[in-house]
């Protein structure tokens, strides 16, 4: 047993307190045990409805989350919003009042909007997940990223993790390097001038070559997706400047390997771009790790949550 | 937890050692020639089960022995409070079929913490028989389960407490009766 405040939503890290991460991470390895069972699933949230907001196409996470939710035996529905059809100002507040009618206890958000998802949590009884919200946070991301980093390094304060890319427009890099800097481990990033925030995050260290990046050495090189969808050609050249400068290439996986340092990368992956062929099979990459982890983090945040719906 | 109370000790270590010998023979000449299989429910469950495992190979008989979590398994997760259950996970590294299983927790209730493992033990496999074996058996079930093996019957009230100690989880040993005073009881 331990004693935490109840908490409704999980909104982003910065709000988290220590002992409720350390509770979430310890909670998810026993869930992750279940899944190598013939039965992965228990119970625990046996009547309860999770319901799966997404104005923004994310297959994998809305996928995780559905996973996490099933094996907890809750009933999930799965709402997507086209992303022509964005919902702004009043229509959000309608769509609030939509899902308060439909009595979900959990609805899990992502928006292309900063901060929809505070803004749900505040009209609603139910438990709010933000699974990402425009540059702003993606809190499950950076918790199944500090439980993957932690299982290949249990001893993890003041080991390094460099995050590479699109660090300005990432909620993944902001989330987790929040996480990371909470638990006592080292960030430092590398990425185009045009893409590196300077100030907002002092504690993380700037690199500015690979070779920088080397001699910092790295306990694991976290590579970020390079959003095509989103910028293509306006804060660098262009896809093949990105990957000679910045893409994990023969070289580049030859040092990683001289360093044992793991790869990480929170999908999907561009090949060819933040990556070679080559070193997707790397014997140190934890991407598919990351996956697994996603759904027992997923299944630790759902099952810590308290909706107000629980109480009359 | 911190309201007067009286404290009647009910089982000292030499008593609850007793205990142990009592469950191992009965269980022994039950179950003797079958293929069997322990699980404690966390946490005093699955120490109890390993002392009577222990006492048994004293009689030639091995078993092994596997924990249980029931917490994912509860029918009261939306009466938790503030205090959140971190989950200590099972480990049942063998398969149930078509075994002989004996689950243990250190005291039976109310039934609900048993309703909840045999869920839970389902979920790893099939056994041929499921038995129930505790250290103290309070009485006031709530739902029909019975253990087969119980060391130690206890005349109980509801507002009683039974708590039950072990070296290896509490660092003392002992099984004691809490009574709240009337004053401060509900």
């Amino acid at each position: 047993m331990s004693e935490l405040k109840p908490r409704k939503d999980l909104l982003d890290i910065e709000g988290l307190e220590l002992p409720e991460i350390e509770h979430v991470l310890s909670n998810a390895v026993p869930f992750k045990q279940l899944f190598q069972r013939s039965v992965k699933k228990v119970p625990a949230l046996r009547g309860k409805t999770v319901l799966n907001l997404f104005y923004e196409p994310s297959t994998r996470t809305s996928s995780s989350f559905e996973v996490a939710a099933n094996r907890l035996s809750a009933d999930v529905t799965n709402f997507t919003v086209s992303s022509s059809s964005v919902v702004k100002g009043e229509s959000l507040l309608d769509t609030i009042e939509t899902l308060q009618a439909m009595r979900s206890d959990y609805i899990v958000i992502r928006h292309q909007a900063a901060g929809v998802p505070d803004i749900v949590a505040k009209h609603t009884g139910a438990s709010v997940v933000n699974a990402g919200d425009g540059y702003h946070a993606h809190p499950t991301q950076a918790l199944l990223d500090a439980m993957t980093f932690r299982e290949v390094h249990p001893d993890y304060e003041g080991r390094k993790v460099v995050i590479v890319g699109d660090i300005l427009h990432s909620r993944v890099a902001r989330s987790t390097s929040t996480l990371f800097n909470k638990l006592g481990i080292e960030v430092a990033v590398l990425g185009p001038g045009t893409l590196v925030p300077g100030g907002r995050h002092d504690f993380m260290k700037r690199l500015r070559s690979w070779d920088e990046v080397f001699d910092w050495k790295p306990d694991a090189v976290y590579l970020l997706r390079v959003q095509l969808e989103r910028q293509e050609g306006q804060f660098f050249p262009g896809i093949a400047e990105y990957h000679k400068m910045y893409g994990v290439n023969t070289q580049r996986l030859a040092r990683m390997r001289q360093l044992g340092a793991y790869l990480m990368h929170p999908g999907p992956v561009n090949r060819g771009v933040e990556i070679t062929d080559e070193a997707m099979r790397y014997e140190r990459s934890l991407i598919n790790t990351q996956v697994e982890n996603g759904i027992a983090v997923r299944m630790a945040v759902l099952h810590w949550l308290q909706p107000e719906t629980d109480t009359n | 937890m911190n309201e007067p109370r009286d404290i009647e000790e009910i089982l000292n270590p030499e008593a609850i050692a007793e205990g142990v010998g009592e469950l191992a023979r009965q269980i022994a000449y039950r179950c003797g020639g079958d293929e069997v299989a322990f699980v404690g429910i966390h946490t005093r469950g699955v120490t109890l089960a390993r002392r009577v495992a222990a006492a048994l190979e004293g009689h030639g008989l091995r078993y092994p022995v596997g924990t249980l979590d029931v917490s994912l398994y509860r029918d009261d997760f939306d009466r938790r409070g503030p205090d959140l259950p971190s989950l200590a996970g099972s480990d049942v590294p063998f398969s149930l079929d078509g075994i002989r299983v004996v689950l243990f927790d250190e005291v039976i209730y109310t039934g609900r913490t048993i309703r909840a493992a045999l869920d839970g033990l389902m979920d790893y496999g099939r056994p041929a028989k499921i038995e129930l074996a505790v250290l103290v058996d309070r009485g006031h079930r709530e739902i029909p389960i019975q253990p087969d093996y119980v060391a130690k019957t206890l005349g109980t009230t509801r507002e009683q407490h039974v708590k039950v100690r072990f070296q290896e989880d509490d660092g003392e040993e002992g099984v004691s009766l809490e009574t709240p005073h009337k004053s401060t009881a509900a």
